[in-house]
C-alpha cells in the first residue's frame, strides 16, 4: 500500500539537543517514509518527547539536520512547519482548558481558510470520534483524560497533517481508552498519514507500528521491524518487563 | 436623590474610561503576564496626537464641522498609538519574554519614563487646553439631573467599543487565537499560531483603547498635558486587578466600580471626613480599594475562573 519515491518524508541526521549544557539527544539518525506508521521506543528521559518537540519546532537543535519533504527545516518556527503539514499531539495532550471543545478542534484548522473542507473534517472527526460530538459546548479543562487525548488528537487532524506526531497517547489512560485510542491512531495511518508515535508502553507500540526505534539516553540503540523488535530479547527484558 | 443620580452619571462616564484604559492592561497581562505601566502613557500621547492634529486642522480649515475635527484628530491618534504599541512590544518587551518577572516591569516603567520625556520635549510642560469640539454644556435637566453632550457620547461610546472587542475575543478567528495563546503559547504555535503576531495584535488594539480614552478623558477634563496619563494609568490598573487581571470583563466591571466609587466618595468625602477632607482628595479611593483588594482577594471580583480571559 505504502509508496516509496525517492527520498523519505522525515529525516533526521546526526540530530543533537541541549538543556543548558546538558546534552539530552546525542546524534541521532531516523527515517520516515510516506505512509508509514514508526514507533519511538524506551525509558523515561531517553530523549524521545525532545526529539518530537525539535520535530515539531518548539525545542531547539544544537546540531544535525532535520529534514522534511525534502527540505531543511532546522530553523523554521512551529507554526511554519504546521503549515507545511507537521502536526505535534504534544506530551500531556496540551488542551486549551478554557476553551470549548469545539473551539479546540478548529484551534487545528487555523492555518486554513477553506471553510467547507473545515466543515467536511469536523464532521469526519465527530465520526471517528462519537463521544466528542457530544460535548462540543463544553469547556475543554472538563473532559476525561481519554476525551481530552481524543480532542487533541481530533485537533491536530484537522490541520490535514501530512506528518502526525503523537506523544504519548496512552499516558495515564486506562486501558480500554488506551485501545480506543489505538484504534483511532490506526484508522488515521489507513487514511495515508504518516505518524510517528513516541510510547512507554512499548508492547502496544510495536504491535501496531511497521518499524521501531529504541532510544537510550539520547541514542538510537536499536531499529527494526515491529514484529523483529518484539521478538528482541533486549527489547523484551527491558522494555517489556519480562525475565529473559 | 437628585445628588445621588448625578453621582451615579458622572460615575459612569469616568468609570467607562477607566475601563476601556484597564482592558489594555488586562489584555496584555492575559496573554504575557506583564504590566505594562507604560500602558497609561499611550492614552497621554493618544490625547495629545489629537490635540496636534485639531489645532492644525483650525488653522488650515477652520470651518471644518466639529465632528468631522474631532473623527479625524482620533484617525490620526489611533494609528499613532497603534504604532507605538507596536513599536514597544517590538522594541522592548519581547527581547524580555524569557527574562525573570522583574525585568520586564522594569522595563515597562522606563518605557513610561521615556514617553513622558519624549512628550514633554515635544509638547512642554505646560497644560494645553484640550478643544473641547462636543458641547460640555449640559443638556435640559432631566429631573434635576445634569448631563453634558461630552458625557452621553463617552458612555455610549464606551458601551460600543466594549461590545465590540468582546465579540472579537469570544468569536472571532484571531480572538479564539489570543485566548488560546494565553492560555499556552506552546502548543498555540503547534497550531499554527504566530504567536509573536497575536501577542503584538493584542497590544495594538490595547494602543487603540488607549488613544480613545485619552482622547474621551481630555475632552471631557479640557485639558492635555505630558503627564496626564500617569493618574488614569494607575486607577485603570487598580480597575484591571479590581475586576481580576487578565480578564475582560472583569476590567470592564472594575472600571466602572471604580468610576462610582470615585464619584460618590467625592461627593461625600466631606461628610465621611467630617469635614476634614473636601473632593480634591477623590484618588484616595481608588487606592484604599487596590489594598484591599490585593490584601482580601488578589484574584479580584471575577478572579481566574471566567473562560474569556485574553
Amino acid at each position: 500500500m505504502q509508496t516509496k519515491p525517492g527520498s523519505p518524508l522525515l529525516k533526521l541526521q546526526n540530530l543533537q539537543i541541549s538543556y543548558g549544557g546538558i546534552q539530552a539527544v546525542k546524534g541521532i539518525d531516523l527515517e520516515l517514509w510516506a505512509g508509514e506508521l514508526v514507533c519511538l521506543i524506551g525509558a523515561n528521559g531517553a530523549g524521545k518527547t525532545t526529539t518530537l518537540n525539535a520535530i515539531a519546532g518548539v525545542q531547539p537543535i544544537a546540531g544535525g539536520d532535520i529534514l522534511y519533504a525534502g527540505d531543511t527545516i532546522n530553523v523554521l518556527p512551529a507554526h511554519k512547519r504546521l503549515r507545511r503539514g507537521v502536526a505535534l499531539v504534544p506530551e500531556g495532550r496540551g488542551i486549551f482548558t478554557r476553551l470549548t471543545v469545539e473551539e479546540n478542534l478548529r484551534m487545528g484548522a487555523y492555518s486554513r481558510n477553506d471553510k467547507a473542507g473545515i466543515e467536511a473534517d469536523l464532521e469526519r472527526v465527530y465520526t471517528m470520534l462519537p463521544r466528542i460530538k457530544e460535548r462540543l459546548p463544553q469547556v475543554a479543562g472538563t473532559l476525561s483524560g481519554g476525551e481530552q487525548q481524543m480532542v487533541a488528537i481530533g485537533r491536530a487532524l484537522l490541520s490535514r497533517p501530512k506528518l502526525l506526531l503523537l506523544d504519548e497517547p496512552s499516558m495515564g489512560l486506562a486501558p480500554l481508552v488506551v485501545e480506543k485510542i489505538f484504534e483511532v491512531v490506526q484508522s488515521v495511518a489507513k487514511e495515508g498519514v504518516t505518524i510517528l508515535l513516541v510510547e512507554q508502553n512499548a508492547n502496544l507500540a510495536l504491535e501496531f507500528a511497521q518499524r521501531g526505534y529504541v532510544m537510550e539516553s539520547g541514542r538510537i540503540t536499536l531499529t527494526g521491524s515491529g514484529d523483529e523488535l518484539l521478538a528482541n530479547p533486549k527489547v523484551r527484558e527491558a522494555y517489556l518487563g519480562e525475565m529473559v | 436623590m437628585e445628588t445621588l443620580i448625578q453621582q451615579l452619571i458622572n460615575g459612569l462616564v469616568i468609570g467607562s474610561v477607566y475601563a476601556l484604559i484597564a482592558l489594555g492592561y488586562t489584555m496584555v497581562y492575559g496573554i504575557l503576564g506583564l504590566i505594562n505601566f507604560a500602558h497609561g502613557d499611550v492614552l497621554m500621547v493618544g490625547a495629545l496626537t489629537a490635540l496636534q492634529t485639531m489645532l492644525f486642522l483650525m488653522g488650515v480649515a477652520p470651518g471644518l464641522s466639529p465632528i468631522y475635527m474631532l473623527t479625524i484628530a482620533l484617525m490620526v491618534a489611533i494609528p499613532v498609538c497603534m504604532t507605538l504599541g507596536f513599536l514597544m512590544e517590538r522594541l522592548a518587551y519581547r527581547r524580555l519574554r524569557n527574562a525573570p518577572r522583574l525585568a520586564p516591569l522594569i522595563t515597562a516603567i522606563g518605557m513610561s519614563f521615556l514617553l513622558q520625556t519624549v512628550a514633554m520635549i515635544i509638547w512642554g510642560r505646560n497644560y494645553h487646553t484640550f478643544p473641547q469640539l462636543i458641547s460640555t454644556t449640559p443638556l435640559e435637566p432631566i429631573a434635576g439631573v445634569f448631563i453634558t453632550p461630552v458625557q452621553v457620547v463617552i458612555i455610549i461610546a464606551s458601551a460600543a467599543i466594549m461590545i465590540g472587542l468582546s465579540l472579537l475575543v469570544t468569536r472571532s478567528k484571531i480572538g479564539r487565537a489570543m485566548r488560546a495563546t494565553a492560555e499556552n503559547h506552546r502548543v498555540a504555535s503547534l497550531m499554527g499560531v504566530d504567536t509573536n503576531a497575536v501577542i503584538a495584535f493584542t497590544f495594538v488594539v490595547g494602543a487603540a483603547l488607549a488613544a480613545i480614552a485619552g482622547v474621551m478623558f481630555a475632552s471631557n477634563y479640557g485639558i492635555a498635558h505630558y503627564g496626564m496619563g500617569f493618574m488614569p494609568g494607575l486607577k485603570a490598573f487598580t480597575a484591571a486587578v479590581l475586576g481580576g487581571i487578565g480578564n475582560l470583563g472583569g476590567a470592564m466591571l472594575g472600571g466602572i466600580v471604580l468610576g462610582l466609587v470615585e464619584s460618590f466618595g467625592a461627593g461625600y468625602i466631606e461628610h465621611l471626613s467630617f469635614g476634614f477632607l473636601n473632593s480634591s482628595y477623590q484618588d484616595i479611593f481608588a487606592f484604599i480599594i487596590l489594598g484591599l483588594v490585593l490584601i482580601f482577594k488578589p484574584t479580584g471580583l471575577l478572579g481566574e475562573r471566567v473562560s474569556d480571559r485574553a
